[in-house]
């Protein structure tokens, strides 16, 4: 039931969060969107456990990658975004979830909306699609603090050039100089000018923080997506406590 | 056997006993939802029951708030692993709902607005185990937490407390709800570690 990954490399993506690649030989495949238990335990039997979204697409290769960002106070993620080193083992359950899921043999257009940390499955979403040659259309938009915090930087850019990815970032609180766009919230005109119209009958996946996929979440409705297009994931304590 | 993560050691300790098993403690009160926070005005609100065929109660907004309601201290369990202790809550117990109802219903599956389901067995609605809850912490229950009203189920992972509740169908066989069909457990006893289909 929990499987055993071994730790094959490690990638840093911003300054506090970093991408975990496991091997899992007995791993029984994903689905893009899903998530993994992942459980710590310590020389005195104590453990904890979180759920983490998984970033890599499907794949047959018992590969399962995991963005996991250092949370104030935290408990888990300390460890795995500091500690953990290549060669080290760590235990799995899953995959979990058959909601949030993207599945290759869905040809609607896609329109994703990441709240920071947010974009971890939608990345697995971009990815299983990529490698599938999906007909789908993916659009995406990233709400992000600042250009530093941006997860799979390289990665997104090189699929809006070779695959087709439309992307558009929406910072909160720093933007690149010359950015059309004033840092702040996203709003009406942003999703008006970045997302796929609701005519199209687009399926949306909105990941993020609670306030975030709430804000989110009500303007695609109000623009005219029905709520049962609209498939969301929170995560993060509510409120807008920072 | 567990594998030991080499270098940690964690905040509790393995005799901690409040628990259920892969649970921690949370101070916040984070949103799960599989979609949208529907937002219902109080005059459209509405709660039935019903036996599948038949609607046997029907209340509106203020004759559900004319009904003798309860305040509840509990501890809720997220199949997440978040625990949250002693959440106080305000709402009307099941009993009182289902106060003169005939069935020999074995199960109850709960809907919700936004088509949200969850199956239980009846007798996990009865004795003192459920509510319609309202208030929480002594506030209106917040649109993102269920409210105006939720279904409370305290003895079971959290899906099965179904926010937005809407009405609760009486059943002489279990079918599936929402999260039962996706891959999560038919039960969901926390102390047991019932998460996932298999458990």
């Amino acid at each position: 039931m929990w499987h055993v990954g071994k730790v094959t490399a490690l990638h840093k993506e911003t300054a506090t969060a970093r991408t975990i690649i496991l091997e899992v030989a007995d791993w029984p495949g994903h689905v893009a969107g899903q998530h993994v238990d992942v459980r710590l335990t310590a020389a005195d039997g104590y453990s904890a456990v979180r759920s983490y979204s998984i970033a890599s697409g499907p794949n047959s290769e018992g590969r399962v990658e995991l963005t996991v960002e250092l949370l104030p106070n935290g408990e888990v993620s300390p460890y795995l975004s500091q500690e953990l080193t290549v060669g080290d083992r760590l235990e799995l359950r899953g995959p979990i979830g058959g909601w949030f899921v993207w599945r290759t043999h869905q040809t609607e257009p896609i329109q994703l909306v990441a709240g920071g940390s947010g974009i971890v499955p939608l990345m697995s979403m971009i990815r299983s699609g990529t490698s599938a040659r999906s007909a789908a259309s993916f659009r995406l938009l990233y709400s992000v603090r600042e250009p530093a915090a941006v997860f799979y930087s390289d990665e997104l850019q090189e699929l809006t050039i070779n695959e087709g990815l439309s992307l558009t970032y929406a910072y909160t609180r720093v933007a690149p100089k010359g950015w059309p766009r004033p840092p702040g919230r996203i709003d009406t005109t942003l999703i008006t000018d970045a997302t796929w119209p609701s005519n199209l009958r687009p399926t949306c996946y909105v990941c993020g923080p609670t306030s975030f996929v709430e804000i989110a979440a009500g303007l695609l409705i109000a623009s005219g997506h029905s709520p049962e297009m609209v498939r969301t994931e929170r995560f993060g304590p509510t409120g807008d406590r920072k | 056997m567990a594998i030991i993560s080499r270098g940690f050691s964690g905040r509790g300790s393995a005799g901690d006993k409040k628990l259920p098993p892969g649970q921690y403690v949370t101070t916040d009160f984070p949103v799960l939802s599989a979609g949208p926070t529907p937002r219902i005005p109080l005059d459209q609100w509405e709660l039935t029951i019903d036996d599948g065929k038949n609607v046997l109660r029907r209340w509106d907004w203020k004759s559900f708030r004319d009904l003798p309601t309860e305040t509840i201290t509990v501890d809720i369990h997220c199949v997440t692993h978040w625990s949250k202790l002693g959440t106080s809550w305000e709402g009307v117990s099941l009993d009182t709902l289902l106060e003169d109802i005939e069935t020999d219903a074995s199960h109850a599956l709960v809907h919700s607005y936004g088509g949200y389901t969850t199956n239980l067995p009846l007798p996990d609605l009865q004795n003192m185990q459920a509510w319609i809850a309202f208030r929480f912490e002594h506030e209106e229950l917040a649109p993102e937490h269920g409210g105006p009203a939720r279904l409370l189920v305290p003895h079971l992972y959290l899906w099965k407390s179904a926010k937005w509740v809407h009405g609760i169908t009486l059943m002489r066989q279990d079918t599936p709800g929402f999260w039962e069909r996706l891959g999560y457990h038919n039960y969901g006893d926390p102390w047991r570690e019932q998460r996932y289909w298999g458990d």
